[in-house]
């Protein structure tokens, strides 16, 4: 809860194009005030950064199914007999 | 790297079978995997990486040597998965709209539900997995600007353009996967829950 310019719905919403730096100086403002007065947006904010990142590691580490260097032959006999036939 | 690309490329460029099978023995995994996380496991991801080749053998005269070949080759994966998507039998989506905050009529949260546990240095298996899982759940629309914008990490003007729609609905979409992402995975991370102890 916050007694600023910016609503808690507001700073959600703006929360993407903050990470990205494209927000104008005018929100910027706004949203670094709603963000040292409102704990809820504190722990939304972090969640948010942190289910981003949890996205972009989901497929990174090695041992997770597929491995690159696991091409199955049937797929790779696939694509040559097809550009054959294709004549591609 | 540079070099061994340049003289892969004019083998490909002369026709020659051994380029051919070199290009997809070193790129079938990646395309594969780039696939399957658009189409999931099963043949469509077989035949929209088989269709990427084709497609990247028929076009390799127009590959321009200032770019990588495994961007270029992932570029063309992701449309020929995009194509397999559009031709599928669409079924209505279930709204996205639970799975986003509500707000009271002043504008602040109605149910803020708190923090989440500290980050671990390295995620384990099973969290990847859960989130994999979690993103899968998501609405196709919502999940595929994810996953082109997140994990594949193209940019919006070419995520737009892939998808045929504008800038500003690529960055809402994304916007509104990944609360919907956090509202998924946040009963397994939230502060105080099993995960807590587990990790």
């Amino acid at each position: 809860m916050s007694e600023c310019s910016l609503t808690c719905s507001e700073f959600i919403d703006f929360i993407m194009a903050w990470l990205d730096g494209e927000l104008a100086p005018e929100p910027r403002r706004a949203f670094a005030e709603h963000l040292a007065l409102c704990p809820d947006c504190v722990d939304y904010l972090e969640s948010y950064q942190r289910t981003v990142a949890l996205g972009k590691a989901a497929w990174e580490a090695p041992g997770d199914a597929p491995v690159p260097d696991e091409v199955p032959e049937a797929l790779v006999q696939a694509v040559l007999a097809a550009r054959r036939g294709k004549g591609a | 790297m540079a070099e061994q690309e340049a003289s892969l490329v004019a083998a490909l460029r002369a026709g020659r079978e051994d380029a051919y099978e070199q290009l997809v023995r070193t790129h079938a995994g990646r395309l594969l995997a780039v696939a399957r996380r658009l189409l999931g496991d099963g043949e469509d991801a077989h035949d929209a990486v088989q269709e990427a080749f084709i497609s990247a053998f028929r076009s390799i005269d127009r590959f321009e040597g200032g770019a990588r070949l495994s961007t270029w080759l992932h570029r063309i994966v992701v449309n020929a998965a995009l194509m397999k998507l559009r031709t599928r039998r669409r079924k209505p989506e279930e709204p996205i709209d639970d799975l986003l905050p509500a707000f009271l009529a002043d504008g602040h949260r109605e149910n803020p539900n708190g923090p989440w546990q500290p980050a671990a240095a390295a995620e384990s298996r099973e969290v990847r997995e859960l989130v994999r899982h979690s993103i899968e759940r998501l609405p196709e629309s919502y999940r595929t600007v994810l996953l082109l914008r997140d994990i594949e990490e193209l940019d919006t003007a070419e995520v737009a353009e892939m998808l045929h729609v504008t800038p500003a609905v690529v960055k809402t979409r994304l916007h509104r996967a990944r609360q919907a992402l956090r509202a998924l995975l946040h009963p397994h991370f939230r502060a105080g829950s099993a995960r807590e102890g587990a990790s």
